[in-house]
């Protein structure tokens, strides 16, 4: 959809397929050629999925009005593999854009627009592809950001149907804003905005070979809304740093904190909300549940001296309901992320080397 | 959450702690013989909150640390194959052979895949009729009957395309290999509880008339591992030797009947080289002759493959507790998780990466004054 043009204004959810599509239930290297087939996905699947209105199609750049709030963009990119394509509470289409909307909202920056590129492997079913660009045209309304162009390639099936989804977003800094972990200091407040693990589980529990019940389901969600509330409760910079954990988890978050921060970070593990389905998942596969993947939780360092009003922030905010006070940045061990344990003993907090290896025993 | 949380108690842990401190009079080394062990201790920070007397020795418990470079490099050779779908649980793949590991064949294209169960394996097999299937399969008696069913399995469904590496190792030969050494600093062992539970306790006796010295089953959260502790000790210090079971909720005395039986059909006794240690005698189980056919090193004729060790790496003297992770030079510095020398800083449940990932506070690797005491 190099293509950008003028759309009807659609409801997301209100994908059907029309005539031209019905020709083929999967896709074919043809509609990644450029010819009818590519103009017919674009114009019957993606732009009533994404909702979006572009007054001038005549440029294959989308041309946008500079918004205003301040004279600093953000600007962001990302690109999702996940199998399996749809899972418990959502699919790869809500990762593309809340991934890459809280990329741009850790900045402190409002969304403003997305592009989406789309690799599609031969074979993938048009309904799973409709079913994912809805759910991509239902987040990005709920985070409040647009969907304004992208392309879509095709190529030779390798793994059966798959997808991969390129998004890249920019927003505004508001004037004022200035989130960096090098403002992190000694004494500040480490916040965490709900209970870890349940996105890495969720997909965890559906892996060839790992099937096992449970009613987890991803927490993948827009946090933009919830960033710029939590700046209004602290104007005078009392937030200085925000992450949100996916890949790598809590843990990988913090220690990247630590470690651009030149500060040690001491949490405590028994304040550290994990929700018993995880813990018991983890338990079982020998896993680390401050290791697993997020899609919906940021983690804030804030000074000492608004730490209360920004978690009370946090709670007025349907993503922030279950936020609670996790750790502090000490003078101690710089670059370094060190728990205390149930027991009270401390430990080392360190990055998960490459991918989490259930044990053997 | 049920069978969590009730064994990871800290009110309870405390107790435990005050009565352990209550109880010992003099110093005493402790060996838990099992990799989940080493884990959890360090992880929760135990050795660092029992008595400065008290001092935990890490045994040879983790199957991925004493799976000898050899075996891996067979494994390497037969992953690399064309016609060859390799399957191995997870913490296998990153274990370096003597050039490479799993995850660098599965890159130059060899299909190696992660399975949870080792039935999966066989599945596998069954779904790729023109593909040799191959298991590895390592571990202790814990492991071992899931492994030995994929033989029944396959049998049963007549499937000539599967097979399997095997490097089974046995506890009991372990600790006596231990036990019987000059140098062994041992004076009680914590058993693995969840070979016991294949088991039972039936074959620590001998071990316990042998070489006069407590071994008492353990479990593997905190709590667990702190009672295997304080009664190992109370008998170390009332001048008892015997076989306890502190495991009791998952270990009865029998073990399992119905997975006993499945393991002397399909297994037979032999000699093990283990890793960084050498071989002892009559510490590995291999396919029985009746299920011959299915051993992989055969099919594949990896069985003349020899190597050495780097000789920097001193994982046999961790491995039998004559060393500390932390006390050897290579510790941290040649010798990482990403460029591990030896086993024992690969897997999660080796010595040397559980010190490395939980105790790198203080320069010599040590988070308090009491993890060396």
């Amino acid at each position: 959809m190099n293509d950008d043009g003028h759309v009807t204004e659609m409801a997301p959810g209100s994908w059907s397929c029309p005539l031209p599509l019905r020709d083929h239930e999967r896709i074919v290297t043809g509609h990644g050629g450029g010819g009818r087939l590519s103009a017919e996905l674009v114009e019957h699947l993606f732009r009533p999925a994404f909702g979006s209105e572009v007054d001038d199609p005549s440029h294959d750049a989308v041309v946008l009005p500079v918004p205003t709030g301040g004279d600093r963009l953000a600007f962001s990119t990302d690109s999702y593999v996940v199998t399996p394509l749809i899972f418990p509470g959502g699919s790869i289409g809500d990762l593309a854009v809340n991934g890459t909307v809280n990329d741009i909202a850790m900045s402190g920056a409002v969304p403003v627009a997305l592009s989406a590129a789309f690799v599609l492997e031969e074979g993938l079913e048009l309904a799973t592809l409709g079913r994912i660009a809805e759910d991509m045209g239902r987040a990005a309304a709920a985070a409040e950001v647009r969907l304004v162009t992208g392309d879509t390639k095709v190529v030779e099936a390798r793994d059966r149907g798959g997808l991969t989804i390129t998004t890249a977003g920019f927003g505004i800094v508001p004037d004022g804003v200035e989130l960096s972990p090098r403002r992190v200091r000694p004494g500040d407040q480490v916040l965490l905005s709900g209970p870890i693990g349940a996105h890495g589980m969720a997909i965890m529990s559906l892996r060839e070979g790992l099937e096992f019940e449970s009613e987890l389901r991803t927490d993948s969600a827009p946090l933009a809304g919830l960033v710029q509330t939590m700046l209004a409760a602290a104007p005078g910079g009392g937030v200085r740093a925000l992450r949100d954990a996916t890949r790598g988890g809590f843990a990988a978050v913090l220690c990247e904190l630590a470690e651009s921060g030149g500060t040690g970070i001491e949490y405590a593990e028994r304040d550290l909300p994990v929700p018993a389905d995880v813990a018991a998942a983890c338990g079982f596969l020998g896993l680390d549940p401050t290791h697993v993947a997020n899609e919906g939780k940021l983690v804030a360092v804030v000074a000492p001296e608004v730490a209360e009003e920004v978690l009370a922030a946090m709670h007025s905010h349907p993503h922030g309901v279950e936020a609670v006070r996790v750790g502090e940045v000490v003078d101690d061990h710089p670059g370094m992320v060190v728990a205390r344990t149930g027991l009270g003993a401390k430990r080392v907090v360190d990055l998960p080397l490459g991918e989490q290896l259930p044990r053997i025993c | 959450m049920k069978y969590l949380d009730e064994f990871n108690d800290p009110e309870l842990a405390a107790s435990q702690f005050e009565e352990i401190e209550r109880i010992v009079t003099r110093p005493w080394s402790l060996m838990e013989v099992c990799g989940g062990q080493t884990h959890s201790i360090v992880r929760n920070g135990i050795d660092q909150l029992l008595p400065e007397r008290v001092r935990l020795i890490h045994g040879p418990g983790c199957p991925v640390c004493v799976t000898p470079l050899e075996t891996i490099d067979k494994a390497l050779a037969i992953a690399a194959r064309d016609d060859v779908i390799f399957c191995s649980f997870g913490d296998m793949l990153r274990v370096p052979g003597s050039h490479h590991d799993l995850f660098q064949i599965r890159s130059n294209g060899g299909d190696v895949r992660v399975v949870y169960s080792p039935l999966d394996a066989v599945r596998v097999a069954a779904d790729n009729p023109d593909k040799q299937v191959v298991f590895f399969g390592i571990g202790f008696e814990t492991t071992a009957p899931a492994n030995a069913m994929t033989v029944v399995e396959a049998r049963r469904r007549g499937l000539t395309n599967f097979s399997m590496l095997v490097s089974h190792v046995l506890v009991p030969p372990a600790i006596a290999a231990i036990a019987s050494s000059p140098d062994t600093q041992v004076d009680a062992y914590l058993a693995a509880g969840h070979v016991n539970t294949v088991m039972g306790t039936g074959e620590y006796a001998p071990l316990v008339e042998r070489f006069g010295v407590p071994i008492v089953v353990t479990g593997f959260e905190p709590l667990d591992v702190l009672e295997g502790i304080r009664r190992a000790l109370l008998q170390l210090e009332e001048g008892r030797a015997e076989v306890e079971n502190a495991y009791p909720r998952a270990v009865k005395p029998g073990g399992n009947p119905a997975a006993r039986a499945v393991l002397s059909d399909v297994f037979e006794v032999c000699d093990r080289a283990w890793r960084g240690i050498g071989v002892i005698p009559a510490s590995g189980w291999r396919l029985s002759e009746a299920y011959a056919p299915f051993d992989a090193e055969h099919r594949f004729e990896v069985s003349d493959l020899h190597v050495e060790e780097s000789p920097l790496c001193r994982s046999g003297e961790v491995l039998q507790g004559l060393l500390k992770p932390s006390e050897c030079e290579q510790f941290g510095t040649t010798c990482t998780p990403r460029q591990p020398l030896g086993a024992t800083m690969v897997s999660s449940e080796g010595a040397c990466a559980a010190y490395y990932q939980y105790r790198r506070l203080a320069p010599s690797g040590q988070a308090g004054a009491k993890v060396d005491a």
